[in-house]
């Protein structure tokens, strides 16, 4: 009975049984722990791996190799993405899929011609969006590019990059003089400064980008600067608020299904706490929020496959899933007493990863404003 | 018996009956009151014949209870038929007083463990509109624990003396039967001692009273019995076994509120449609310079009313398809009252003072008595408390609570007063 869509087709559901599988065989916690020490997060070649099992080719369109198994994408993808969490599995996983989302709609075939290699899991993409105090809305970003020469010179700093260091390419946004654009910017660019940034999550790699002057060609371009850059950019949110969503629900409702055993195995006063009502009442809460935020990930994932009502859905996911999958992580560091509180016990590195999600791309707080004024307050 | 039967439905054939429903909606039944859909302004009686009335309309037209088997007045249909009537009936007046509990809750218990003959005489009868059943199930002396019964059903001969108390009936003055459970055995353990009756409402011996709720409405009764003479033949299942009943009588209520019965019969108001009104322009009107702080509340509200959609639809499917177990219909239940309760608070203080105190003919002033009545989302239908005990006991297996009447004779049994 594990949180997971209940309308998976026989497909999907060997796609993520698939899916699991792997984490459990490959990367199990202690793998995961091992690899916190790893400079890029995780080894090439199992990044390799993964990327055989489909997890970067369900949003490439099929013309150019890629498809997806339900004939919507970005469903199939929160599968992955509720297992990733669940396993706490690090890897350029999120970035890489939503910029080749856009490079399969919006780029030049040549640009198109990467989506070869991360498919292979070769080839690892990155989204330079975020700027320091930054509120993760395209109108904030203030990174320039200005005309030369026929083609851009780009300017700005860039925060929160994941996987910018280990990236490929970088899908750079920037001001220009027509409008909000994106470039595809190779990360051996002259003049582009890419360093690796501590995070609170120990699994995941993020890096800071200095562009001081980066002089790319027009071919550079993704797509056109104004409105189209401005959908492709609205779309590479949406897609990373359903992701990171779907990771935080895998995530919590991994650590309450631990969590409960932990409750049938701990005994105080001569019997288990999971007979004691005053955490059975807040188990039940748990399982109701665990429950509630698959719901609001999975309507999230449908509106945006549909194209319909996406932009509120996923706001009305990150302001519910982002708030309660943590809030359940505190209550069972609570409920594990002095334990969950250590280095060595799983749940800080849960709470670490689904901190993070919850605040990139804008906090709950932040969602339910877009709400507001979605409904014209 | 612990689940319902689900069939496989053809889509097109769906399709096909979804027009067919509305062209039927929409010459045959009152388009709902666009300013006031889920409060009409009838008074009681009015309420009660304009139901009638609805019920015996659906009815002819062949869309009233339609999972109900034909031999009783139904049309054996599925429940993705009775859902499409539901999609349908939300722009239409519909008789919500039948969905629950009588269609949902006592319909499928008569269907259970009736005889043959209370099947003929009374399934037809709901499905016509004739006539409305109450559940005579909580006491004054306990609303949540129901085996704790003290009501008493004496047998003399082909008959059951009733005396006692029952309370929370919806709208019982205006009905025509009751299921009760009864005490029929005081010496073996609570739950080996209960009979389920059914029981003629306006009948000699039973006082109705009203009773006004903190926001001054009427909605709910207590009834007293003296004396009141029920024949044997009334009795539902077996005589001291009315606790299997009462068991499949909650099953049932958990699935109608919990959206997943197949008696229900168009929506009741209690989804997350909270009928607060236009929100944004209450911001607007009264909310205060504090912008900010009123976005986040509106954007809360936003949240929690679309999860409790998507999160009703997901436990609907997932009974269907076998994802989750029956009682799962407790989530659905627990996130409502949490969550009505938490946005009649924020509805109340996006108002401010006119909440508080307002003009003469003013809305605003609901909000206040909403907020004052805030807890009765968490307390009717069973309490959030009881939620948590089933979703913690039968979801996540945890053990049950220790109770000290499970194995003492009933008369044993210490209990209040």
């Amino acid at each position: 009975m594990a949180p997971v869509r209940v309308d998976l087709s026989d497909d999907q559901e060997f796609f993520r049984e698939t899916a699991r599988r792997f984490v459990e065989a490959e990367i199990p916690v202690s793998v995961v722990r091992e690899w916190h020490e790893h400079p890029d997060g995780c080894p090439q070649g199992w990044w390799q791996s993964a990327a055989e099992l489909g997890w970067t080719s369900l949003l490439v369109p099929e013309s150019l190799g890629g498809g997806s198994i339900s004939g919507c994408p970005i469903v199939d993808l929160t599968i992955v993405a509720d297992e990733m969490g669940r396993g706490l599995v690090p890897g350029p996983f999120m970035p890489t899929n939503v910029v080749a989302d856009t490079l399969g709609r919006s780029g030049t075939p040549q640009q198109q011609a990467l989506l070869e290699g991360v498919m292979a899991g070769e080839v690892v993409l990155a989204w330079a969006f975020c700027e320091p105090g930054g509120d993760w809305t395209a109108g904030h970003v203030v990174a320039e590019a200005s005309s030369s020469n026929g083609g851009y010179v780009l300017t700005g700093t860039k925060t929160a990059v994941e996987a910018g260091a280990q990236a490929h390419h970088l899908l750079v946004s920037a001001q220009a003089p027509d409008g909000l654009a994106q470039f595809l910017v190779p990360s051996d660019a002259p003049g582009m400064t890419i360093t690796p940034q501590e995070s609170l999550d120990l699994g995941r790699r993020f890096a800071e980008v200095r562009l001081d002057g980066v002089a790319v060609g027009p071919e550079a371009l993704v797509g056109s600067p104004g409105a189209a850059a401005e959908a492709d950019v609205e779309r590479q949110i949406l897609a990373m608020l359903v992701l990171q969503c779907a990771d935080n629900a895998g995530a919590a409702a991994r650590v309450l299904e631990f969590t409960v055993e932990y409750a049938f195995d701990r005994y105080s006063f001569g019997r288990p706490l999971a007979s004691y009502q005053a955490l059975k009442h807040r188990f039940a809460n748990m399982k109701l929020w665990s429950e509630a935020s698959q719901a609001a990930v999975d309507g999230a994932a449908d509106a945006l496959a549909a194209g319909q009502d996406e932009v509120r859905m996923a706001s009305v996911a990150k302001s519910y899933v982002g708030d309660h999958s943590v809030e359940l992580m505190q209550d069972c560091v609570q409920i594990h007493g002095g334990i969950g509180v250590t280095y060595e016990h799983d749940l800080h590195l849960y709470l670490r990863r689904a901190t993070v999600n919850r605040g990139l791309f804008g906090t709950p707080g932040d969602h339910r404003v877009m709400l507001s004024k979605i409904n014209g307050y | 018996m612990n689940d319902f039967v689900y069939t496989e439905t053809d889509p097109a054939e769906l399709a096909e009956y979804r027009d067919e429903v509305e062209t039927w909606m929409s010459e045959n039944m009152p388009r709902r009151d666009p300013v006031n859909p889920w409060h009409p302004t009838h008074d009681d009686d009015e309420k009660s014949s304009r139901n009638r009335e609805l019920q015996r309309r659906l009815s002819d037209g062949g869309y009233a209870a339609v999972c109900y088997p034909r031999e009783y007045g139904g049309q054996s249909l599925t429940i993705a038929h009775q859902r499409i009537i539901d999609d349908v009936s939300m722009d239409f007046d519909m008789p919500i007083l039948f969905s629950v509990p009588t269609l949902s809750i006592c319909g499928p218990v008569i269907l259970e463990f009736g005889t043959e003959e209370q099947k003929q005489r009374y399934i037809p009868a709901w499905i016509r509109g004739d006539e409305l059943w109450v559940q005579f199930m909580s006491e004054p002396s306990g609303g949540s624990d129901m085996a704790g019964a003290l009501t008493r059903a004496d047998r003399d001969g082909d008959t059951f003396v009733i005396n006692g108390s029952k309370i929370w009936s919806t709208f019982a003055q205006r009905s025509d039967y009751a299921l009760m459970l009864a005490r029929t055995n005081w010496d073996v353990p609570k739950h080996r001692g209960l009979t389920m009756f059914i029981v003629p409402i306006h009948h000699p011996g039973i006082d109705i009273h009203p009773i006004q709720m903190a926001d001054r409405t009427e909605e709910f009764c207590q009834e007293y019995f003296n004396d009141v003479m029920i024949p044997a033949e009334n009795v539902v299942g077996e005589v001291d076994d009315g606790w299997t009943v009462a068991s499949r009588l909650l099953f049932h209520e958990r699935a109608a509120v919990g959206n997943a019965s197949p008696y229900t019969q168009g929506r009741h108001r209690n989804r997350s449609a909270d009928g607060l009104g236009d929100l944004a322009a209450i911001a607007r009107d009264h909310g205060g310079a504090d912008v900010g702080r009123q976005r986040q509340r509106l954007g809360q509200m936003e949240t929690l009313s679309r999860v409790e959609d998507l999160l009703s639809a997901r436990v609907v499917k997932g009974i269907e398809s076998g994802h989750f177990p029956a009682p799962a219909g407790s989530l659905v239940r627990l996130y409502h009252g949490i969550s009505r309760a938490e946005r009649l608070t924020v509805a109340f203080e996006l108002q401010r003072d006119r909440a508080l105190v307002w003009n003469q003919g003013e809305s605003s002033g609901s909000f206040g008595v909403e907020y004052v009545q805030r807890q009765q989302a968490c307390i009717g239908g069973g309490t959030t408390e009881m939620a948590r005990n089933i979703i913690s006991e039968r979801l996540l297996g945890m053990p049950r609570e220790p109770a000290a009447d499970r194995d003492l004779p009933f008369n044993q049994v210490p209990r209040s007063g």
